[in-house]
């Protein structure tokens, strides 16, 4: 049986039983939820009609109700696009990246975040999707024969490769998460003592059990998909980023784009997992399997990927220097003094400094500290997606077309809304999932767990490797 | 184990590395060790069983081969030889010239094709699907209990098999 170092903090505290785990994972899809549940479902749902009525505003008037102009074509809709995707690459990089990695810290944490992933992407498609116009013609940009003439779609266009890469990230992510999740369906069946809950489980769990055939399956397709998904979630950034650094506009044509944005979709995504799971430890009392040490595992991927950003930042501003190039130069110029001042220091604050705060190892122990600094990082990286988007655009080659930007209510209220509607999926997913890996979980408890730990400290040495 | 003519003996244990040692010591006593569910996978189980190792990995390079293969059919079909564009100055006249700009599309399409193909082919392989009835032998058997399950030939044979099964270990057994 695998041996582990007692001196190794413990991944599961308490004296848990493989029982323990099973019934503290059940629990809230078991029991009814309470009123900070119904609560925040409320204010999700609410915000999620906003994100109805404004997305149908748009679609029935037209992208007139947007603030965009003929200058700033691009502003919230890719902003938060961008946004989005990024927060879905944590997800994937903890199941796949650090399933390959071997890091068994993962499997408190992977259920949730991927579930983050697969909500994250949904949202970032709705901006896809609204910022078309016509959505009922969403299907243009797929290679299918069509009506006027012999016509296809470009593939030298990154806009078309965006289409294959965001939607093949979506389907694999769905893929692997659901994989997971059917043996732990099987627990909640096993466990039901309701009669829709076995039916609706029995159905969700695919009629799974747990046999040594399905078990050896079920393991090398998880290798497998890991392996297929960590190239793919770097693919995806790299692609997002090609959608500006191909274009021939100061600020965005540069080729340090792709590494920058994977490193700032992992650093948004970390932090956005950080602000989901100190809440959901709390609420669903899962403390003993998402410990202080997972969080310090987190804040040093916050830290380690916030100080790649912060690198690339710097470089961006040499190169533009460097170059000779006088457009370059002076988008990066009015990114940091022009009228967008405010924004690009808002990026510089939250996204370069914030995060050197976790060299001490106090505050990255610190829930409260954790939570804080994981929102300054979330909206650090949304102003990041916002200067390269307007501050680029609104000040072009012609000074007579130089404009301003500003959102309306309308696309202030397709953001909300999407925040709306990612919560109130993640709320569902609560409420209705295992949200820990259960049955992966079971296989660390008698190597990593807190109880194993003890027991093995007390057994002589010599015996222990008999 | 789903046939329903075969007749098995089961039986239950709680312990993981119980399971693992009961398993030789009964191979040798002339029992047939068909399966063991457990609530989660035990390393080195499918060795122990003398189970053969799974070819699924096989049929996703498999699908991520035809994947690839499909994209640039259709990228050269579509770009270079029904209708090449000539957008920016940069004419689509050649494949090997478009290639580089056609990498990604490929490698999307290939990740696509393996993932699916491979977990469609692991679900309906075995027989995973909504609707399934499950065969549920110990309800505890998701949860933390294994199920150790013995192939018999005639009725008579259980009762030594079950105090076989409860000598190597095993709390419970079913017939």
């Amino acid at each position: 049986m695998h041996k582990e170092s007692e001196l190794r903090p413990p991944l599961i505290l308490g004296d848990k039983t493989w029982h323990d785990i099973s019934n503290d994972v059940c629990r809230p899809v078991e029991s009814k939820a309470n009123k900070w549940w119904w609560l925040a479902f409320s204010l999700s749902l609410a915000a999620f009609l906003w994100w109805v009525i404004a997305v149908s505003y748009t679609v029935g008037t037209g992208l007139g109700v947007w603030g965009l102009n003929k200058t700033v074509g691009w502003a919230w809709d890719i902003t938060n696009f961008v946004w989005w995707v990024g927060i879905g690459h944590a997800g994937t990089l903890i199941s796949a990246i650090l399933l390959l990695f071997r890091q068994k810290w993962r499997l408190s944490i992977n259920r949730s975040a991927e579930a983050m992933t697969i909500f994250a992407v949904i949202c970032a498609a709705s901006f896809i999707v609204s910022h078309m116009g016509r959505p009922w013609v969403a299907y243009w940009p797929l290679p299918l024969p069509n009506q006027f003439g012999s016509l296809w779609v470009n593939f030298n266009s990154p806009l078309v490769w965006d289409v294959f890469a965001i939607s093949t990230y979506f389907s694999v992510s769905l893929a692997f998460w659901y994989t997971g999740l059917i043996p732990d369906f099987a627990v909640v069946r096993d466990r039901a003592n309701t009669k829709w809950r076995k039916r609706i489980y029995t159905i969700l769990s695919f009629g799974w059990v747990g046999s040594a055939k399905n078990w050896q399956r079920f393991e090398e397709v998880s290798l497998v998909l890991a392996g297929l998904s960590t190239p793919l979630v770097l693919s995806v950034h790299s692609v997002v980023s090609m959608d500006f650094a191909t274009s021939v506009v100061p600020g965005w044509h540069t080729t340090i784009f792709p590494p920058y944005f994977v490193a700032g979709a992992i650093f948004s995504g970390f932090a956005m997992v950080q602000t989901l799971l100190i809440i959901v430890r709390k609420v669903l009392t899962l403390e003993d399997y998402i410990t202080i040490y997972h969080i310090d595992m987190m804040n040093r991927v916050i830290l380690i990927t916030g100080s790649i950003v912060g690198v690339a930042y710097i470089t961006e501003f040499f190169i533009a220097w460097y170059s000779g190039v006088e457009y370059e130069q002076y988008a990066f110029i009015n990114r940091a003094t022009g009228p967008y001042w405010w924004a690009y220091w808002s990026m510089m604050t939250c996204n370069v400094i914030t995060p050197q705060l976790f060299w001490s190892k106090k505050l990255r122990e610190s829930v409260f500290a954790t939570f804080i600094i994981s929102i300054f990082v979330n909206i650090g990286m949304w102003f990041e997606r916002f200067v390269i988007i307007v501050t680029s655009l609104h000040r072009d080659y012609l000074p007579s077309s130089w404009t301003m930007y500003s959102p309306t209510w309308v696309e202030a209220g397709i953001f909300i809304g999407s925040l709306g509607l990612f919560f109130t999926c993640f709320l569902l997913f609560a409420r209705f999932f295992p949200v820990i890996a259960m049955s992966e979980l079971k296989t660390i408890i008698k190597s990593s767990s807190e109880g194993a730990k003890k027991k093995q400290s007390k057994t002589p040495k010599s015996e222990q490797h008999a | 184990m789903s046939a329903k003519h075969k007749k098995f003996v089961y039986g239950i244990f709680k312990d993981d590395e119980v399971v693992m040692n009961a398993i030789p010591v009964l191979k040798s006593q002339g029992l047939r060790v068909k399966d063991v569910i457990s609530p989660f996978p035990i390393h080195g189980l499918d060795h122990a069983l003398g189970l053969e190792r799974t070819r699924i990995s096989i049929t996703c390079f498999l699908y991520g081969m035809t994947g690839c293969s499909l994209a640039l059919l259709m990228m050269y079909y579509m770009n270079i030889f029904d209708w090449p564009m000539d957008i920016g100055g940069k004419p689509s006249y050649a494949f090997y010239k478009n290639l580089p700009a056609f990498i990604p599309v490929t490698f999307e399409s290939t990740v696509l094709c393996a993932a699916h193909g491979m977990v469609i082919t692991f679900l309906l392989r075995s027989k995973l699907l909504p609707g399934v009835e499950p065969h549920v032998i110990h309800p505890r058997m998701s949860d933390d209990h294994f199920v150790m399950a013995i192939q018999i030939t005639e009725d008579s044979e259980a009762a030594n098999v079950e105090t076989k099964l409860r000598a190597a270990g095993a709390v419970e057994t079913i017939k």
